[in-house]
């Protein structure tokens, strides 16, 4: 190499310019960008108006009364639904409490402990996949035939619970296990290299590194049961219920189902006290994957 | 990589190095490898390893990429149980014992052998919790405050690092990482201490410092280590295998051992030709 004392000229500007410049026709570009664009209004507009529809309806109604009142059929302008919301608590709470120590514990089998590309592994996937594409009514079924009756669960908070935890089971299982496959595998490695079994590997080293991800699945799938109201409504919740859940076999409503009900009213108080819940419902779900969301980016590239 | 400076290096270091105290003969041997053979699936990615390690010696193992060092070093720990389809036969006796031996189980075969990685892998805890790891997973009964400062110590940390014990270890740099992985693998107490290139990732300066630490450790603990760098194996071992990787009759690449000796004797006066081509840079 010789010293750079005797640089080139620079080309003539004209030339590199025009090279800069490009020739592409920028025309496909434009037509795809704006499709893109159009694409992505429709979704966002679409979620306003319905926002902006509730909300303007359901205004007169939000204020506390829809929490402190009870469900009432004869005097709508002193409704509320407190045991609407005290029912969809319960239900999750126990659904939580079902679904993720079981869907987390499964997804770690699945993951750390059989046999990877095993014939009894492959089966296991091929089935969760399949049953997160099953439609929510058939667990509705499900849970009518199997909690409800056989089991003589009846229409009870753990009814709905068990119902929807195997709902979101496949979901949780299937988030939990892409959260430990982004655990990276050297973390494992140096801890078996420590001579630690692989038991107090995953529970020590890989689920901890976990957590953040399942999180993220957990509450996104945790906000899929609150929404759901088709697999309830077979399940018989829709009942009049006056009064909040006194334990996990006391009879229920859920906001899904309260809003069911209150739409199917056609007196015109009903309509606005159902777009008042519809606002409740919609904050909560919204705060729920604002959360998950918080939760992902706080945690993100710590490898 | 290899080129003209590491002749000069190596006269300095054979006349001042800790390798001229080696005797040519394997004294106190901690591992005897015979017809040692480790496979991927039906790839045979080393075979016919037969030698045996000295206690409280570094042993470096070099050759060209592929040439199955990684693959040979993981079998002293049984790290190769852990991918699907490797498989290790012969024998590979610690002890006079057959680490895959029937009764033997792999957990404590990791515990008496640790291993340090190319890429630290500290854990995502903090640092005393990486040092504390391997003892409370082993249920070793001990001051823990004590033996987290005895293996800092020993891993030349401890004065970096004594005042932010609780901070993450992710907040370390590379080369402190490096030696923090040293100290948790030293704190299970282990007999010996596998290195596959544990000075890959780092610059000169933390690799002097890793180096320093090796021959410290080579005190008390038997090292077994991969390298890259023909300086580093000439300036910290005292015996070297040279590995490379040749051609079978149906053109598949097999590793196997060429030469094994004194580290001195290696470096200045290789019996193969193909260790003098290696190390004199003119391969690989
Ligand atoms: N997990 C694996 N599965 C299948 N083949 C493997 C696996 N690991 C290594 N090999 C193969 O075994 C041979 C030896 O690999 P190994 O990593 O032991 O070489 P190495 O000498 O350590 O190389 P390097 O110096 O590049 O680290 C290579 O041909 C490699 O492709
Ligand atoms: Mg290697």
């Amino acid at each position: 190499m010789s010293a750079p004392d005797t640089a080139a000229p620079l080309a003539a500007p004209s030339q590199v310019q025009a090279e800069l410049l490009g020739s592409r026709p920028p025309l496909r570009d434009r037509a795809f960008r704006l499709a893109l664009f159009i694409s992505l209004t429709i979704g966002v507009v679409t979620l306003a108006v319905l926002i902006a529809y509730v909300t303007i309806k359901g205004w007169p109604r939000l204020n506390s009364t829809l929490w402190t009142n009870m469900p009432s059929i004869r005097r709508p302008e002193r409704a509320g639904a407190q045991s609407a919301i005290t029912g969809t608590l319960w239900v999750i709470g126990f659904t939580a409490l079902f679904a993720l120590p079981t869907g987390i514990l499964a997804a770690l089998h699945l993951e750390e402990f059989s046999k990877p590309n095993g014939r009894f592994q492959r089966l296991v996937e091929v089935n969760i996949q399949n049953l997160a594409a099953v439609p929510s009514i058939v667990y509705g079924i499900l849970g009518l035939a199997f909690f409800a009756r056989a089991l003589a669960l009846g229409q009870s908070v753990i009814t709905a619970s068990l119902t929807l935890s195997l709902l979101i089971l496949p979901i949780v299982i299937i988030s939990t296990r892409e959260a430990l496959r982004a655990v990276p595998r050297n973390i494992r490695d140096g801890s078996l290299a420590l001579g630690a079994t692989e038991w107090q590997t995953a529970y020590r080293q890989t689920l901890p590194a976990a957590i953040p991800g399942i999180a993220t699945g957990v509450i996104l799938a945790l906000s899929r049961a609150i929404g759901e109201a088709a697999p309830l409504l077979l399940l018989g919740a829709v009942t009049f219920i006056t009064f909040n859940p006194t334990g996990p076999l006391s009879g229920y409503t859920t906001l899904p189902i309260q809003i069911f009900n209150w739409t199917k009213d056609s007196r015109e108080e009903f309509q606005i006290l159902a777009s008042a819940t519809i606002v409740l419902l919609l904050v909560l779900l919204l705060a729920m994957n604002f959360a998950a969301i918080l939760i992902r980016n706080r945690t993100q590239k710590r490898w | 990589m290899a080129d003209e400076p590491i002749e000069l290096q190596l006269t300095h270091d054979l006349t001042s190095g800790r390798a001229q105290q080696v005797s040519d003969e394997v004294n106190n041997v901690v591992f005897t490898l015979q017809d040692l053979r480790v496979s991927y699936g039906d790839y045979q990615a080393v075979r016919q390893v037969s030698l045996t390690i000295a206690k409280s010696e570094i042993t470096a193992f070099i050759g060209p990429s592929g040439c199955g060092k990684s693959t040979l070093l993981r079998s002293f720990n049984r790290m190769n149980d852990l991918i699907p389809g490797a498989k290790v036969e012969g024998l590979l006796a610690y002890h006079g014992i057959d680490i895959y031996g029937p009764d033997v189980d792999p957990i404590e075969v990791r515990r008496k052998i640790g291993m340090v990685f190319q890429k630290p892998n500290v854990f995502p805890k903090s640092i005393y919790d990486n040092v504390a790891y391997g003892p409370r997973v082993n249920h070793i009964k001990a001051n823990m405050d004590d033996l987290v400062e005895e293996c800092l110590t020993k891993a030349a940390l401890w004065d970096e690092v004594k005042d932010d014990l609780k901070k993450s270890a992710y907040a370390l740099s590379g080369g402190q990482q490096q030696r923090l992985v040293i100290a948790r693998c030293i704190a299970v107490r282990p007999e010996v201490i596998l290195m596959d290139e544990p000075c890959a990732s780092l610059d000169p300066i933390a690799t002097a410092k890793i180096e320093d630490l090796m021959r410290q450790l080579a005190l008390e603990y038997t090292i077994l280590i991969v390298t890259h760098n023909m300086q580093q194996a000439a300036r910290v071992s005292d015996r070297t295998a040279f590995f490379t990787a040749e051609l079978d009759d149906n053109g598949v690449r097999h590793g196997r051992l060429v030469e094994y000796g004194p580290t001195r004797q290696i470096f200045s006066a290789p019996q193969d030709k193909r260790t003098e081509d290696y190390i004199s840079g003119r391969f690989g």
